[in-house]
């Protein structure tokens, strides 16, 4: 009754401010979103399994469907199918509001992602923040399911989580930062339209170089991938924060999961590889520039990914003592140092312009 | 002025400890051992082996069996050198009845040893990449695992539980490829253990997840009974095959090999240093096996005289002792397995202490344990 | 190592690691130069001529195998798998009553495929086969009678 009550109220405002039209085209946009978010993270998902089976000396999946691209929504059909287990022990709504903070957060990071040149869903002028704020409230979502598993390994990963966020969110800003020296705007777009001439990895060449490793590290820290899967631990915590879901539950958490990390790269992509933009502006005067503009993006983004999945398919995990120390004694003072030289050189302008 | 601040000591710091059931189902145990930890948030402050969930009495069991029968299960104590426990026992047997195996048998026996401490070793390794994270070590490994197996196959018809060696001789005659796979194997072999260096070993991760971790002293170890991989890898001199050369090992040139560090990265070297030399002692002994028969005669029925023996190998995993107390008749009177992972599980105990849970998992995997070779 | 010299090292390292791993990765792609697994159903499974899979008595064209019954394979196996059944039978030669084999039971689920029965038998009646292909949803299927119906000793085993 008083969900029922507050949507109406809620939609009234809407069609009293904005008028029907607008709430149907936001309806619609929010629908292509969640087709995006359930259809990239199935794909990811396939694309992990692929890739790891090619680097462990397999195939991969390639039964279901050609190729096995059906395989991931054969999976998703039987987790659906599954009990939603909730242990007896466990804090019901803690456990049950796990999963849909961490979804919520990472599909509102999605929102500010620009896949091309006015294909956003929100473009405001402090997307950049919105993005380093939003997702660190993922981590509210593992700490409060794990929590509310009852379980003590669930506890020990969250806090692991916890940890492990607070850590690298600030090596990640520093990084940012650096970015949003040169572009001098925290607009998405406006980031992307600053790297017209020369995308901003090589404007502004060493410090640029050393802001993107550092940003490549704490992003694949945040995404809790190996070598930084701590909260996951496979074998040390059984499945670490989600050991006690099972079904959809589960399968919420693994999608965010793969989410974050076209989340990531998307970010790096954007911020560092020129977002939409193409190559020396190679396909510029053809047509369809929207098109254009989406395959360019999603290449990028396609890059960072597999980088990230070479590092998962090569490297062993990380210690948690080592964690904190690779962030506090090596990317945080290398962060602090690099922004500081990233803005001599912006005041200087000793920047690379090409074009 | 007065602050409201109140200066907390570290008693009061101090965290509660919990108690974190590590297994019978876990994935780093590699079976069903069950570990009590006594946890300090992250850090172990104590560990409590609790055994006994796949004890199948085998001890019991073949005391009802005959002695060719006892062979079949020693596969069953610890499945990777399952040919050096059937080794055991039948040289125990001969010992007993005093027959003396011709040359080709103790060639053979071995050959099949060694092949089958670098097939555990790279279980080892692989499963030891994964039990720290790197995931794709356990394919590599695997991959060339699969050589020894079929080498395996080919001669004793068996992968893993082989069953091949019998009182006085062993099963089957050796397959005619065993000779010019093993000759295919060495080189592979010998091409592919840099590249495991390279993946895993240099790799600055696993240097610091290893180095200084689960440090046990070679008192500790010789205390607690600690034998094989584990006590060499803490400088302790007790290689059987060195201390007591049985079969052909007193004709092969191999260094014991011995790691003074004893901690994980030792243990670990000392595992990837004995798979060099067990290539080096394969490679001695492929021109050279000599002809002769592969049984030697002997009764259907065994009987051994009145005493006591013992006999003891050198697994993958450490020292494996067979003792029997025969009265004479055609089943034993006692039978008593020495099992490597029972002594090192003693020694894990002092060595897990203190460490992370993280790093338990590491040192457990440098322990190399098989559960049904703890539990019997 | 200095500070840098350290970061340099882990960053050296970690390469020499991705470059194990890419290497077996880029051929894959393309080729499935390194592919080493086997698609088990379509590719036929390679088995050794001694694996060994179950137990089997071997019978000639004539329906004849050479099992004589002597239960020495009973007595050597370890753990029970094997039952002989025997009968008396009149010897048509001599008219003499004769210790025969009625059914050697096999169960393969108590197996464990020590060979002891095998190198026990004295006439080499059973051999091992190389069928692995056992899996089945009724435990009762897995005891087997090794000898065919209606077959009889070889002749001139017993010599």
């Amino acid at each position: 009754m008083m969900n029922m009550l507050s949507i109406n109220i809620f939609q009234t405002w809407l069609e009293q401010t904005h008028g029907i039209w607008y709430v149907l085209v936001l309806a619609g946009i929010a629908a292509i979103y969640l087709g995006f978010f359930a259809v990239a993270g199935l794909m990811l998902v396939y694309l992990e399994r692929r890739v790891a089976g090619y680097f462990q000396l397999r195939l991969g999946p390639n039964r279901v469907g050609p190729w096995g691209l059906l395989q991931t929504i054969a999976d998703a059909l039987k987790l659906v199918s599954k009990e939603i287990f909730v242990p007896k022990m466990a804090d019901k709504l803690l456990y049950k509001a796990g999963y849909y903070i961490v979804i919520i957060a990472a599909l509102l990071a999605l929102a500010v992602i620009p896949f091309a040149r006015q294909i956003q869903a929100l473009d405001f002028n402090v997307g950049l923040f919105f993005i380093s704020a939003v997702s660190s409230v993922g981590v509210l979502g593992i700490l409060i399911g794990a929590w509310g598993s009852r379980n003590k390994y669930s506890l020990i990963g969250a806090m692991r989580s916890g940890l492990q966020m607070i850590s690298y969110e600030l090596s990640a800003g520093f990084a940012i930062i650096a970015v949003v020296l040169m572009s001098g705007t925290l607009k998405m777009t406006g980031i992307v339209e600053a790297q017209k001439h020369t995308w901003f990895l090589f404007q502004g060449h060493l410090p640029a170089i050393i802001a993107f490793m550092i940003f490549l590290i704490s992003g694949t820290a945040e995404t809790n991938r190996v070598p930084f899967d701590l909260v996951e631990g496979e074998s040390e915590l059984g499945a670490g924060f989600h050991t006690e879901y099972s079904g959809m539950g589960f399968a919420f958490f693994f999608l965010a999961e793969f989410i974050n990390m076209f989340i990531i790269a998307a970010l790096g992509a954007t911020l560092f590889l020129g977002g939409w933009l193409a190559p020396f502006g190679i396909t510029d005067g053809l047509p369809a520039q929207w098109l254009w503009g989406i395959i360019w993006f999603l290449l990028k983004v396609f890059v960072l990914i597999f980088l990230l999945m070479w590092f998962r398919w090569t490297f062993p995990r990380i210690r948690i003592d080592q964690l904190l120390t690779l962030e506090w004694k090596y990317l945080l003072p290398i962060g602090l140092v690099n922004t500081v030289i990233m803005a001599w050189m912006v005041w200087k302008d000793w920047l690379i312009h090409l074009g | 002025m007065e602050t409201n601040t109140q200066i907390l000591s570290t008693e009061d710091l101090r965290s509660q400890e919990y108690f974190l059931n590590m297994g019978p189902q876990h994935p780093a145990t590699h079976g069903v051992l069950r570990l009590l930890l006594t946890m300090d948030g992250e850090i172990v402050k104590n560990i409590e082996p609790d055994l006994g969930y796949i004890h199948r009495g085998i001890e019991k069991m073949v005391e009802y069996d005959t002695y060719r029968q006892i062979i079949h299960v020693t596969d069953r104590l610890d499945y990777l050198s399952s040919h050096m426990n059937n080794e055991a026992v039948a040289l125990a047997i001969e010992k007993a009845l005093e027959v003396e195996v011709s040359d080709r048998i103790k060639v053979i026996r071995t050959m099949m040893d060694e092949l089958t401490r670098i097939a555990s070793h790279l279980l080892w390794w692989g499963v030891m990449g994964m039990d720290i994270g790197a995931l794709t070590t356990f394919m590599y490994a695997f991959r060339d695992r699969e050589m020894i197996n079929e080498i395996m196959e080919k001669t004793t018809g068996a992968r893993l539980t082989m069953s091949y060696n019998i009182p006085g001789g062993v099963m089957f005659d050796l397959h005619p490829d065993f000779v010019k796979d093993v000759k295919a194997f060495i080189p592979h072999m010998r091409k592919v253990l840099p590249e495991y260096d390279r993946l895993l070993t240099g790799n600055i991760i696993f240097q610091r997840r290893m180095k200084g971790v689960g440090y046990l002293s070679a008192e500790d170890a010789i205390s607690h009974g600690a034998s094989g991989p584990v006590a060499r890898g803490s400088g302790v001199r007790c290689d059987i095959r060195k201390k007591a050369p049985y079969s052909a090992y007193d004709r092969v040139e191999f260094d014991e090999i011995i790691e003074t560090g004893g901690d994980n990265l030792a243990r670990y070297q000392v595992r990837m240093r004995e798979m060099y030399e067990s290539l080096n002692i394969l490679e001695q002994l492929v021109d050279n096996i000599p002809e002769g028969p592969y049984q030697m005669p002997m009764r259907t029925l065994i009987k051994l005289p009145k005493g006591e023996f013992y006999q003891r190998v050198e697994t993958a995993r450490g020292e494996f002792g067979v003792f029997i107390v025969s009265d004479g008749k055609k089943n034993p009177y006692r039978v008593k397995f020495r099992s490597p992972g029972f002594s090192n599980l003693n020694a894990l105990i002092q060595a897990g202490r203190g460490v992370k849970l993280a790093d338990l998992v590491a040192i457990m995997s440098t322990f190399d344990f098989v559960i049904p070779d703890i539990d019997r | 190592m200095t500070y840098f010299g350290k970061i340099f090292y882990g960053i050296k390292t970690l390469w020499t690691g991705m470059k194990v791993t890419g290497g077996y990765f880029f051929p894959n792609i393309t080729r499935k130069k390194y592919v080493i697994t086997r698609q088990y159903p379509d590719e036929p499974a390679v088995v050794f001529p001694r694996f060994k899979g179950e137990v089997v008595m071997w019978h000639n064209e004539n329906n004849e195998h050479r099992c004589t019954g002597c239960q020495a394979c009973e007595i050597a196996c370890p753990n029970g798998s094997i039952e002989i059944i025997w009968k008396r039978e009149v010897d048509p030669e001599t008219g003499k009553k004769k210790k025969m084999l009625d059914q050697h039971i096999y169960h393969l689920s108590m197996c464990t495929m020590c060979s002891l029965c095998i190198q026990a038998c004295p006439t080499n009646a059973i051999m091992w086969s190389t069928n692995f292909h056992n899996a089945t949803y009724d435990r009762g299927l897995l005891t087997k009678v090794l000898n065919k119906p209606g077959s009889k000793l070889m002749a001139g085993v017993e010599e």
